[in-house]
């Protein structure tokens, strides 16, 4: 056995807990997690449902915490996990699992199967047995700051041109201001106008923030590959400049995973709870409008539909703001018949979309919300997510759909009452 | 000879095997652990643990449109057999002589046969399903045909003895209860209990974010 197997299958024993045990005692194998999960029912491939993809850590647990796995292994009959369960299973854990939780909400025994996934991750992680480009955009993050590479100076380049267009002044480093705000790598790089749509609206609402030059980044692959070490040094970096600025809480920004990295693994990563609130973009503007600090100047009529980001609203609890949001400035809002808690995934979540080989899969798995879109009747979408965004657009040239993506909070911005 | 041993040492030994078994099982499930949460909550967990230890009785639209078979069958075999178990006048009778000492109103005798007839159609739907539907195939391993069968076996035998008639059958189905009874804590049988925890700890995790789980 090689070192870094037995790592991981040491990192696999470690999440072996009472969730775990709890999880494969009540297993029944009964399969309708499969009906759930888009990679199953796009592709009809039983290998994709969720449960069989933590085929790995069910043979540790069965070898080492049931009577019959003790029974066998002290006999030498036992199925013992090999480093070739972790090269077999290496695709089903990486490329056809979005972490999307969706799963998880209708198991009749209740268990956790993207828990267990996101876990079994770092032992898959650990033994090496983890996509490249998952891989390279984890070591940029922990080199350069961003999984795509994104520096302070590239971020003040778009801040400058947002500057320019808006006349407006962005807070850099602001001591004792309210509000540190962080933002995706894609919102840099390709959604800059969610910059300034946020720098609008916190003009107008009053709002005191600033964004940080030492931990401007929100997104976390460490979680995503499944590298804890990675993924605390990477919570580390913001909470180390939240405190030294002093603020009252970390805004994060319209992307899903980002959000449960920094909102809910995050003190579990670092050991301590914060001493400063995380919210999400979308809870902070729901919340400044509910005080009347921005006010929704038109009503947009345009047919519209709302991609519910599984990490936001499922796995992060951010369930009623966006349709608030939506309803307040969209006339003509139709909801897809699956939707909030139990929206599909766009296909691209929990590092699918940086995993350069699952491309084919996902592309073809995205005929689930092609169809969600097309029940609609609508042409434009609004999500709430940078990644799904990219996703979705992906997936609309692909199948070449006339649906315009739009972010929900830019939708916002252009909708309300200027000072 | 083989009659009093069913009937009395091999039951008090395969009884208290499975009471053992069964806190034995939950015992190291629990005492397994899980780290606290330090994330800051926006809801109660233990509020979350109880709304979905029951709310999962209720299927989501997405089981009642894909997963209709193994719903219906499901339902009604755990019904059947449920009502079977615990509201059949023999079953009362035999639990109040042997364990609780008190008796309690049963279900007519035409209710206990409609019961077993459901709990029959769901059971065999249900492994028919298991080892036709690729899904399940897939998943299935010895413990989940094993426990079917055991099962499907005590079911079989009880009708055959329902009529109380013929001593030996009787002790029939007395027999392989105790043999389910001494294979319950050591398979996926146990879901009987441990569904409690698993809704519970996914609850109690959702709880604390806000989601109705």
């Amino acid at each position: 056995m090689s070192d870094p197997f037995e790592q991981g299958v040491e990192a696999l024993r470690e999440q072996l807990d009472a969730k775990v045990a709890s999880y494969f005692s009540s297993c029944v194998h009964c399969g309708l997690c499969a009906e759930a999960c888009l990679f199953y029912t796009e592709t009809g491939d039983p290998r994709y449902t969720p449960i069989y993809k933590l085929e790995p850590m069910k043979k540790l647990w069965r070898q080492e915490k049931t009577f019959w796995g003790k029974l066998g292994t002290s006999l030498g009959i036992g199925k013992t996990l090999t480093e070739d369960d972790f090269a077999k299973w290496e695709t089903l854990v990486y490329d056809s699992c979005t972490l999307c939780g969706r799963c998880s909400m209708v198991c009749p025994v209740g268990n956790d199967i993207t828990y267990m996934i996101r876990k079994q991750r770092e032992a898959f992680s650990v033994a090496g047995y983890a996509p490249e480009g998952m891989k390279e955009a984890t070591r940029r993050a922990l080199k350069i700051g961003s999984p795509m590479g994104v520096t302070f100076k590239t971020l003040q380049a778009s801040l400058a041109h947002v500057e320019k267009d808006t006349g407006l002044s962005i807070p850099i480093d602001q001591k004792g201001a309210d509000y540190m705000t962080l933002f995706s790598s894609m919102e840099i790089v390709n959604f800059p106008e969610y910059i300034e749509s946020i720098a609008k609206i916190f003009k107008t609402a009053g709002v005191s923030w600033t964004i940080s030059s030492e931990a401007f980044e929100a997104t976390n692959s460490g979680i995503q590959i499944g590298n804890k070490e990675a993924a605390a040094e990477l919570v580390g970096r913001v909470v180390d400049a939240a405190e030294k600025l002093g603020v009252k809480a970390v805004v994060s920004p319209e992307c899903g995973h980002a959000y449960t990295a920094i909102r809910w693994e995050g003190p579990n990563l670092i050991g301590r709870s914060y001493d400063f609130e995380v919210v999400h973009i979308l809870e902070l503007l729901e919340q400044l409008k509910s005080e009347g600090r921005i006010k929704v100047a038109s009503r947009d009529d345009t047919p519209m539909t709302l991609h519910d980001p599984c990490q936001i609203v499922r796995r992060g609890g951010v369930i009623d703001q966006p349709k608030e949001l939506m309803n307040s400035v969209a006339v003509n809002f139709r909801e897809m018949e699956d939707q909030g808690v139990m929206n599909w995934c766009c296909g691209g979540g929990g590092g699918v979309s940086a995993n350069e080989r699952a491309e084919e899969l996902r592309l073809q798995v995205f005929t689930r919300k092609k169809k969600q879109i097309q029940q609609t009747g609508v042409d434009t979408l609004v999500t709430a997510c940078a990644n799904c965004r990219i996703i979705l657009e992906e997936g609309i040239e692909h199948y070449e759909m006339d649906t315009e993506v739009i972010s929900l909070t830019e939708l916002l911005a252009e909708h309300i009452q200027e000072e | 000879m083989i009659g009093q041993f069913i009937d009395g040492p091999l039951w008090s030994f395969s009884l208290g095997v499975f009471i053992i078994g069964v806190i034995w099982r939950i015992g190291s499930i629990v005492l397994s652990g899980v780290k606290a949460d330090l994330a800051n909550p926006k809801g109660s967990a233990s509020s979350g643990a109880f709304r979905t230890l029951f709310t999962r009785f209720v299927p989501e639209r997405t089981v009642t449109r894909r997963g209709k078979l193994q719903l219906i069958a499901g339902y009604a075999f755990h019904l059947g057999l449920f009502v079977l178990l615990f509201l059949a006048q023999p079953h009362i009778d035999f639990i109040a002589d042997r364990i609780t000492g008190f008796a309690w109103p049963a279900i007519p005798h035409w209710a206990f046969i409609i019961s077993a007839e459901v709990a029959f159609a769901g059971l065999i739907l249900l492994w028919l399903h298991r080892v036709l539907n690729p899904v399940t195939r897939l998943l299935s391993d010895l413990d989940d045909h094993i426990g079917t069968i055991l099962v499907f076996l005590v079911m079989l035998s009880g009708c055959l003895a329902l009529a109380q008639s013929f001593e030996p059958l009787r002790l029939l189905h007395l027999l392989l209860a105790e043999l389910l009874l001494l294979y319950f804590p050591f398979s996926k049988l146990m879901h009987a209990f441990t569904f409690v925890m698993s809704r519970g700890y996914t609850g109690a995790a959702m709880g604390r974010k806000g989601v109705n789980a």
